[in-house]
């Protein structure tokens, strides 16, 4: 988010799903779309059928390569030199949109002397991929206009992930590929609501709407609205806040709904802060992993007992309708928030229904400023959707950029910040499965999908396999400099030599004890697609005979 | 728009240019009876029932595969039409139990009633999960087939349940390749072909292994295009109510419907009015959220921890206990951790409480991970 919101001003997605149709070109990197997202993952080989070029770079052969003109199959954590790779190509063969770039843009001619770092031969040695291949790539989404980028956590889960951001949408603005149908920068959201969590500040830097919290008209608006003067520091984030609890410099939590002790790097070191912490409330719909180390535990109503509205990843609000009633004595998260603050005192918490947090969401956060539950009945809305007559917006920077003109970065390729050594020789990458979400807090719950995927299969190249006479099904155990997990191993061409994926759905095996923590410096996200790890069959159990 | 305006059944009629012959007569609601055809599938014309006579042309035409063209002239009915008609209907049925299809009693029949005509119990409409939501029956009882002229093929057909949560029962399949489509041109993955020849002609997996051992995804798009009882969910059921919501899984935002039966959720249906789905789901929308919701192991009581155990507590002492608590705690010394599962209304009033009430900007969610 960062990385788009300082080439373009705004960090969401800039088009909407329904217009990948018309693109001619989309460039697929670093999302596994048919198993995260499987209906995007639709509209693609749909596309791809009816002639749309695609692209997919990507370190595994994701089941999208079947349906891609070109796969580029560069190392985990390359992704700028492959851009940047490309972008000279493009450069070179004079493929850019030279008008786009004088209109719209600034910066250009800082950012492309950057691109002579880049030549093909430097660039096929750090990514792996053949040049020749690079600016085939290059070739095909410069010529095939309009055309559109999508990705996900495989560009931003690196500890350079904001400057992979910036080399997508570098990418985007070279050839001019904003702001009309088919083409922009997509980063596909993981999460139902991620989007709208994000727009109504659950974030420690903003307030409602991006909003700055270090900026002092910002502050004092909100403090108006709110009634209440307001601390002017931005806060840690949640990768941030745990060290800080582990250090016993936070000491008390109030989660809501999320499973650090899964989903959160070097798990283990997380669930130890989260045990110090002197008061830990948890509210949520299981008592997952995160609820058992918790004082309290207030139980919440899952989404099909309650009202509200998640924002999607085009930017599109829409209802979420109660179903059926709360069960057992759950209640609904907003409910609880509310209870809670009055107890301590607070006022402007007596919302009597969710329609009446969204006005005040509405009229604390510009984008959000037309909507309105009356209106979402009828249809749902694309923000920016500033005043109740306006419709919404489908594509973002359709005039100008939103923060003016379109800044491209230069930039330089940083690699991993653990690569593989001879103790930990190989990268394990982090993945996900179609069969289940996230922590597998909902789908483990599921019978049929625990069929389909039932335990964390370790997928390893055939010759890593061999050389460490490792048998498909195998039970491994991958160690990495902060700990250990023993799972199944699958022996499979998908992953690439050097190279073993699993995914973090599975409680017994925490795949995130063996993440790296270190984050991006600006978006601190940390870098769970690159951990240097050591793999070994592990001690045989003894087999029960007679 | 490109208009045109064509003639159907002495009507005069404005279609859009591009329409299909089929597509314009459903446009201006006439009835033309199809098996094989379906809205979002290209057309097929392979169960030849939606035959229709236009002028100046030879033979009979299928509608749901001929353009519609300005000035043209259509008959939907007519005695060369329904024999025709009729005799592909028979051998569509000589394949598919039909007993019931063609007995006055089938809408009062129960499921072990004493069948007068001797239909095997498993042959009968009343225990197939798609009864009284049968295209087929639609279409059987709009032609009106009373006799099979031609031999019935009663040879059982292969049952693959393998999938947990849809069968498919070959005995009932029309071949009308609804599925096969589906899954090759909605969903890209063409885990099902047409397979074999003749009598012998299925829908089969690749290496015809059973579909979980196939690269099926399970998203279930075939079966809600299946027009008769052949591709069904495991557990079927007819919900009382449906509510139309968000799914709750990845950041698609698949508009559904869920459906309801004794206040639980018993069925998912895609939304086709759905703006970013068109009415499809994967896997884990259309079959992994009543079991989760409905879980025995949901939270239904706030707990308290107590000698280091969680033990159950009333709303009122537990909220009590942690406004207390929380309330000790200001500034950098306490957190707020949101969530990217809940509402928007949600993490509104969650990130106010912490600048509000805890005085802390230490807000985040899992928007990193």
């Amino acid at each position: 988010m960062a990385g788009l919101a300082t080439t373009f001003g705004s960090g969401a997605s800039t088009n909407s799903l329904d217009d990948l149709s018309e693109a001619r070109c989309i460039l697929a990197i670093g999302t596994n779309t048919t198993e995260a997202h499987p209906i995007i993952g639709m509209n693609m080989r749909k596309a791809a059928r009816g002639g749309t070029r695609l692209i997919v770079a990507n370190p595994l052969e994701i089941p999208l390569v079947r349906d891609a003109a070109i796969w580029l199959q560069h190392r985990s954590g390359t992704d700028v030199a492959l851009l940047m790779g490309m972008m000279k190509v493009i450069v070179d063969e004079g493929l850019m949109d030279a008008k786009f770039i004088e209109e719209r843009c600034e910066n250009y001619d800082l950012f492309k002397d950057s691109l002579n770092n880049y030549p093909l031969s430097l660039v096929e040695d750090i990514t792996g991929v053949p040049g020749e291949k690079v600016a085939e790539a290059a070739r095909l989404y410069a010529t095939n206009s309009p055309a559109a980028i999508c990705y996900t956590m495989g560009i931003t889960q690196h500890s350079h992930g904001t400057d992979n951001v910036i080399a997508v949408a570098n990418l985007a603005m070279l050839t001019g590929n904003i702001g009309k149908p088919g083409s922009g920068v997509n980063p596909l959201r993981g999460q139902n609501n991620v989007q709208g969590a994000c727009d109504v500040g659950a974030l420690p830097n903003v307030y409602p709407g991006y909003q700055a919290v270090n900026n002092e008209e910002i502050r004092k608006k909100f403090e108006a609205a709110w009634g209440v003067s307001l601390n002017p520091t931005p806060g840690k984030t949640l990768t941030e806040i745990m060290p800080l609890a582990h250090e016993g410099k936070i000491k008390a939590m109030y989660l809501m709904g999320e499973n650090p002790s899964l989903s959160d790097p070097d798990s283990s070191h997380v669930r130890e802060a989260m045990r110090r912490l002197e008061f830990f409330v948890v509210q949520d719909i299981f008592l997952n992993e995160t609820a058992r180390l918790a004082d309290v535990v207030l139980p919440a109503t899952s989404f099909a007992e309650k009202d509200g509205t998640y924002t999607n990843t085009e930017r599109r609000v829409q209802r979420v309708r109660k179903a059926i009633e709360p069960v057992g004595d759950s209640k609904p998260d907003w409910w609880i928030t509310c209870q809670i603050a009055r107890r301590m005192g607070a006022s402007g918490f007596d919302f009597k229904d969710p329609s009446r947090i969204m006005e005040e969401i509405a009229s604390v956060t510009p984008s959000y400023g037309g909507i309105t539950y009356r209106r979402l009945e009828k249809k749902t809305l694309q923000w920016p959707c500033p005043t109740k007559e306006h419709p919404g917006t489908a594509i973002l920077h359709t005039e100008a950029f939103a923060r003016g003109k379109g800044h491209f970065v230069p930039l330089e390729y940083r690699p991993p910040a653990e690569l593989p050594d001879d103790e930990y020789p190989l990268v394990l990458t982090t993945d996900r499965s179609l069969f289940h979400f996230h922590t597998g807090t909902m789908t483990r719950k599921v019978r049929g999908l625990n069929i389909f995927a039932s335990e964390e299969l370790v997928a390893i190249n055939p010759r890593d396999a061999e050389a460490l006479e490792i048998n498909d099904g195998d039970k491994i155990k991958v160690t990495s400099r902060r700990g250990e997990v023993t799972a199944k191993a699958q022996v499979t061409e998908s992953a690439p030599k050097g190279t073993i994926a699993m995914t973090f759905h599975f409680a017994e095996t925490p795949t995130n004890e063996l993440t790296n923590p270190a984050l991006d410096p600006v978006s601190k996200i940390p870098e769970f697609k690159v951990a240097a790890v050591r793999v070994q069959k592990a001690e045989r159990v003894a087999v029960k005979t007679g | 728009m490109d208009h045109i305006t064509l003639t159907i059944n002495g009507q005069e009629i404005k279609a859009t240019r591009g329409m299909t012959v089929l597509e314009a007569a459903q446009s201006a609601d006439i009835y033309v009876p199809t098996l094989c055809h379906y809205p979002d599938l290209e057309p097929y014309g392979g169960c030849r029932l939606c035959i229709v006579e236009i002028d100046k042309m030879r033979g009979l035409p299928t509608a749901c595969t001929t353009p519609a063209t300005d000035g043209m002239v259509v008959t939907t009915e007519s005695d060369a039409i329904n024999s025709v008609r009729r005799a592909s209907l028979e051998l569509i049925l000589s394949t598919h139990p039909c007993d019931c299809l063609e007995c006055h009693r089938r809408e009062r029949c129960g499921p072990y009633d004493i069948c007068l005509r001797h239909v095997a119990v498993t042959d009968r409409c009343v225990v197939c999960p798609s009864n009284n939501n049968c295209e087929l029956q639609e279409v059987v009882d709009y032609i009106g087939v009373h006799e099979l002229r031609i031999p019935r093929d009663t040879a059982p057909r292969t049952i693959d349940n393998s999938n947990p949560f849809f069968d498919l029962d070959r005995n009932r399949c029309i071949l009308c390749a609804r599925c096969v489509r589906a899954c090759q041109e909605i969903t890209g993955v063409g885990a099902i072909d047409m397979a074999y020849r003749g009598y012998g002609m299925k829908v089969a997996t690749f290496g015809d292994v059973p579909l979980l051992d196939s690269i099926c995804r399970s998203c279930g798009e075939c079966m809600v295009r299946c027009p008769v009882g052949a591709i069904t969910p495991k557990e079927p059921a007819v919900p009382e109510r449906e509510v139309k919501t968000v799914c709750t899984y990845c950041g698609v935002g698949c508009s559904m419907y869920l459906g309801v039966k004794d206040d639980k959720i018993v069925s998912v249906r895609g939304d086709e009015e759905g703006p970013a789905n068109q009415g499809r789901l994967c896997v884990k929308g259309r079959f992994g959220i009543a079991e989760f919701v409905n879980s025995s192991e949901r939270l239904t009581t706030p707990l308290i921890r107590k000698d280091g155990r969680l033990v159950e507590a009333s709303w009122d002492e537990a909220l009590a206990l942690v406004a207390d608590k929380l309330g000790k705690y200001r500034g950098d010394e306490v957190a707020v951790i949101s969530s990217a599962k809940s509402t928007t209304e949600d993490n509104y009033v969650m990130q106010k409480l912490a600048r509000v009430v805890l005085g802390t900007n230490n807000v985040d969610h899992c928007a990193r991970l």
